[in-house]
């Protein structure tokens, strides 16, 4: 792989992006579907950061500003998303998302 | 690195949760190559240290009796999704390939990143870094508000969840 484009990382970006929403879509658990979301943050990360890198405009840093929000998010995001899992297996027993139809129409 | 990725798809969850921190790692060699030190090392810091270590003990903390159940696979369903993805993939790859942005040359390094991004983040994001901390502290409450358990529960059944949450 050549490394001077920018070309192996968007790729990687996108498969890594693939794999979270696959993941997401095809898991029955609401921890696993929580990594699914963590891959797909860490994918747009990684975007982030390879087009910071090669802007020609060499003095910005907003690229890796928006990275760090975005982590920051990504860990508020999980803290409560695993509180929420551990809230509801405490309710219902079960971390099967198809298990939970209380509000089911 | 991909394959790390791929086995996503483990049947046992903690194999799931310890190849999530190895795609970590790689994450972190990604961004260490592209020059960028400060978020490698926080990517290491904050999802191999914290997040994957708090999803693997939420994950041994749901450990019910109803392991076998997550086994039921749904042929149309898998087929549907697994479609899904490759699709939006394929969408994506088609995208890039067909955009200017791969002529991009990789410029000379940049010297003096983590100064300028400290710079930055104090002078032009610093109305966002305060309400990133204002976040994360009402997010560490709530989470411990949400884990915490009922008030009227716990006063009857406090020894018994501490010992279920034990084993």
């Amino acid at each position: 792989m050549n490394m001077e484009s920018i070309t192996p990382y968007l790729i990687l970006s996108a498969g890594l992006f693939c794999t979270g929403l696959m993941g997401i879509l095809l898991r029955r658990n609401i921890i696993i579907m929580l990594t699914g979301v963590e891959l797909m943050l860490n994918s747009a990360n990684i975007n982030f950061v390879a087009f910071w890198r090669f802007n020609p405009e060499i003095s910005g840093v907003s690229g890796l500003s928006m990275v760090v929000f975005a982590m920051a998010i990504a860990a508020a995001e999980a803290a409560v998303g695993l509180a929420l899992v551990i809230s509801i297996y405490r309710h219902y027993r079960t971390t099967n998302p198809e298990k939970l139809e209380d509000l089911k129409g | 690195m991909i394959s790390a990725i791929a086995a996503m798809s483990l049947r046992n969850l903690v194999h799931c949760v310890l190849c999530l921190a190895v795609t970590f790692a790689g994450i972190a060699l990604v961004f260490l190559q592209l020059g960028a030190e400060f978020i490698g090392f926080a990517q290491i810091l904050v999802y191999i240290g914290a997040v994957s270590i708090l999803i693997l003990f939420a994950l041994l903390m749901t450990r019910g009796g109803n392991e076998l159940t997550l086994r039921q696979w749904n042929p149309g369903h898998w087929l549907t999704g697994t479609l899904v993805g490759l699709g939006v993939f394929s969408l994506m790859a088609v995208g890039i390939y067909k955009s200017t942005v791969r002529q991009a040359s990789l410029p000379s390094a940049t010297s003096d990143t983590l100064h300028s991004l400290g710079d930055s983040l104090l002078n032009q994001f610093v109305l966002p870094l305060e309400v990133m901390a204002l976040l994360l502290t009402v997010a560490l409450i709530g989470a411990a508000l949400l884990a915490s358990p009922d008030k009227n529960q716990a006063n009857q059944s406090n020894t018994r969840t501490n010992t279920s949450g034990d084993s």
